[in-house]
């Protein structure tokens, strides 16, 4: 199968800062990818390396197995909308149907056309003057009417209310079930992601978490609850990703694709949201323990 | 018809939730056989949801037997639980109804009536005493 998004060891620098260290990713063409973790985990700086708005200071990435930005064809493949959903405030949504037909070979004035008479928009409106929620979807049309093989959305519901973002999602969705289209989306907003996404990448602290089939993630991983007791006789293909003890309980996050037998532990299933968050939590005792190894030495 | 409607955070996947309420609706005769499902670009305009995790669903219901797509058409109900015992659910559904009332009577909130309910059929004898 072919890969929408391919990373070997990649990493980007700023100054001494790390924006993305490490990342090792293959998602597999047809989904739609969820790109979760905090502010400045270095989701957008993913996303802009495979857009090849950024070059990578070490490792390489391949978008639809094509170096990013190599190519007029290859950025054609490619639909990509930036954080805020930008459109040009001074001209009219007509004028951006134009533009993006003038700017891209492959572009179907048909499908935009239709998406914005579906959307309710008038053509002659200026975009500075429409909602939040018809600017994002504008930036949507014009992304989707370029009839790319790949989707790369940066936040794109984030700053709109529960029903645009719920309308947003649902013509996103259709344009997935229509042109077969692989999509990567970035959100902190997990309740959402556990509807559309079925691919699950977890950033935290410049690195790669987690990463896999939504389906298989939440199938092989659990939350035990039991005594408090200590954690070395798990058995070896137990991953401990979280633990907590208060003095009498222990509560751990696992992954393990066996079952959890021994009966000392009740054993939970875990929504999508405390799979995040567990991960987002092992991150930032890391970060935590990294720290205090510095001060120490 | 049916329409689906998703839980979000109860730790049932998505696809789960539709498979789920794709069963109940056949043990409670909301959907036939010969009734036809939403196709899957209806349930992911409505819902907004991933169309892989709908084709997913009704590829379980398909391998279980209880539904087969016919290409370019839909997917159909093509088998279903007991029906005999549609009749015999309409009368139970009323007494259902009687006690639930007596309950709220007796003071018994939502939440009591409920608990009430599961732990009694959870240690009622599991089949029928002949």
């Amino acid at each position: 199968m072919s890969s929408a998004l391919a990373a070997i060891d990649l990493g980007k620098r700023y100054g001494r800062k790390w924006a993305l260290s490490k990342c090792t990713l293959d998602i597999p063409a047809g989904r739609v990818v969820g790109l979760v973790g905090p502010n400045g985990a270095g989701k957008t700086t993913l996303l802009h390396l495979a857009v090849g708005l950024l070059r990578p200071s070490t490792g390489s990435i391949t978008v639809l197995d094509q170096v990013p930005a190599c190519s007029a064809q290859q950025l054609g493949r490619i639909g990509f909308v930036a954080q805020d959903t930008p459109v040009y405030a001074g001209l009219s949504v007509a004028a951006h149907l134009q533009m993006g037909a003038a700017l891209n070979a492959s572009w179907d004035m048909q499908i935009a056309e239709r998406r914005i008479s579906d959307l309710g928009l008038d053509p002659k409106q200026h975009a500075g003057r429409l909602s939040g929620g018809q600017r994002a979807q504008l930036a949507l049309t014009l992304a989707i009417a370029k009839r790319p093989s790949l989707l790369l959305l940066d936040e794109p519901v984030a700053s709109l209310d529960p029903l645009a973002r719920r309308e947003f999602l649902a013509i996103l969705m259709d344009v997935v079930a229509e042109h077969n289209v692989s999509v990567i989306l970035s959100s902190h907003l997990v309740a959402d992601l556990e509807r559309v996404c079925d691919h699950l990448v977890v950033l935290a602290a410049s690195r790669v978490q987690v990463n896999g089939d939504i389906d298989d993630l939440l199938s092989t991983h659990h939350r035990l609850v039991g005594p408090r007791r200590d954690l070395d006789n798990l058995p070896d293909t137990v991953h401990v990703v979280e633990a907590s003890h208060t003095d009498r309980q222990t509560t751990v996050t696992v992954r393990s694709v066996d079952p959890i037998l021994d009966p000392v532990w009740s054993v939970e299933p875990l929504t999508m949201e405390d799979l995040v968050l567990a991960y987002m939590g092992q991150a930032e005792q890391q970060r935590r323990d990294l720290v205090r190894l510095k001060g120490g030495t | 018809m049916i329409e689906f409607r998703l839980n979000g955070n109860c730790g049932v996947s998505p696809y789960q939730q539709i498979v789920q309420q794709v069963k109940s609706a056949l043990r409670l005769g909301r959907l036939r056989v010969g009734d036809q499902l939403p196709t899957v670009k209806e349930v992911v305009g409505k819902v907004a949801i991933n169309p892989n995790t709908v084709l997913k669903a009704y590829r379980e219901l398909e391998h279980e037997g209880l539904v087969a797509a016919r290409p370019g058409i839909g997917t159909f109900v093509v088998n279903t639980f007991d029906e005999t015992t549609y009749a015999a659910q309409r009368t139970l559904r009323r007494s259902l109804e009687v006690w639930i009332e007596k309950a709220r009577r007796a003071g018994l909130d939502d939440e009591s009536i409920e608990a009430l309910f599961v732990d009694t059929f959870l240690f009622a004898p599991k089949e029928l005493v002949r």
